[in-house]
């Protein structure tokens, strides 16, 4: 199935693309056909830049149970007590 | 010896609203009369596989143009990039991808050798949209590969995607050919056998053939999803439903 399923955040990071580091304003998250991965659907995640150029973006493809995997791990990883005592939330 | 040369490239194409666009034109070189195909991408891009479906038809003796529909979002990007930059756009909105697709129909009834007949085929999110552009363009049959989201519930209208396309049904202007995956979840056999209802009640000539053993995307010779049996049958009905309503 193609999905429209699209959620689009507007956040703050840098990515390494092929050219070097570039700063990200956009993390688009939607599942669907994958452009490389062998599965029939994936959870995909395009961090962009958000600017005028369309390749300057850091894409991962990844399987429901590892997207679910790497979704809990991060939460986890901001919820840990040494994470928390920074206060940078 | 046949007369099956062919030539194949990117051309600019205007929309109907006057845009330019790339668009991939592969043709065959013999100019006896032929039909024309538009051959809509999927969702993932306007992509190598897609143009090899153009080359295709121009080996069985169509002339065959892919519109880039995502060409506005990345002018001269990777058929990757280009679709990510459309999808954090929102998506193609129905009715620039009517005006382009119509503007790829005009194209091929202009070129040499055409005898005026033009079909629409297209792929997943292509195979709504080709729903759609039969329902709004002038063109001589439209043929649907699993195209999902046709049915849809008012909480997937969107600014883009306004009006659910299946209700359009009653405007459909040309015979519609119907490949689906009896395994496929959108557009599922449930969605499927409402669109057939719909048609039927507008009284539209249709023909629905529905594959065991596949689900979607099952032409799609590179991805896990690709089913030989299907796709085997599936091209043989696309020949037979072209060769009968765009011949000369």
């Amino acid at each position: 199935m193609c999905t429209y399923l699209t959620t689009t955040e507007q956040v703050e990071g840098t990515g390494l693309g092929a050219r070097g580091w570039f700063p990200i304003t956009q993390a688009v998250v939607y599942f669907d056909h994958p452009q490389e991965a062998k599965v029939e659907h994936a959870l995909c995640i395009d961090f962009r830049a958000g600017g005028g150029d369309p390749s300057e973006r850091v894409s991962v493809e990844l399987d429901a149970h590892s997207a679910r995997t790497l979704a809990e791990s991060i939460l986890a990883t901001l919820a840990h007590d040494e994470v928390r005592a920074l206060g940078v939330e | 010896m046949p007369s099956d040369r062919i030539e194949a490239g990117t051309i600019t194409l205007r929309s109907d609203k006057g845009d330019e666009i790339e668009g991939y034109h592969a043709f065959p070189l013999e100019a006896e009369p032929h039909g024309g195909v538009v051959v809509i991408h999927h969702m993932p891009g306007y992509d190598w596989s897609t143009k090899e479906i153009a080359r295709r038809f121009a080996s069985r003796g169509y002339s065959a143009v892919v519109p880039n529909l995502f060409y506005r979002y990345a002018p001269g990007a990777s058929s990757g990039d280009a679709a990510a930059a459309a999808r954090a756009a929102g998506g193609v909105p129905d009715a620039q991808c009517i005006e382009d697709v119509g503007g790829a129909v005009k194209f091929l009834r202009s070129q040499k050798g055409a005898n005026g007949k033009v079909g629409v085929i297209g792929y997943c999110s292509g195979g709504r949209q080709t729903y759609l552009c039969a329902c709004n363009l002038d063109v001589d049959a439209a043929v649907v590969c699993y195209g999902g989201g046709i049915v849809a519930t008012p909480d997937q209208l969107t600014p883009e995607r306004p009006v659910a396309v299946i209700d359009m049904t009653k405007d459909l202007r040309c015979p519609m050919l119907g490949l689906f995956g009896a395994e496929d979840a959108s557009p599922s056999p449930e969605h499927v056998a409402r669109m057939e209802a719909e048609l039927q009640r507008h009284h539209k000539t249709y023909e629905f053939h529905t594959y065991e053993n596949a689900g979607h995307a099952f032409f799609w010779v590179e991805r896990p999803s690709y089913r030989e049996e299907a796709a085997r049958e599936g091209w043989q009905r696309i020949w037979e439903f072209f060769g009968k309503h765009l011949a000369s």
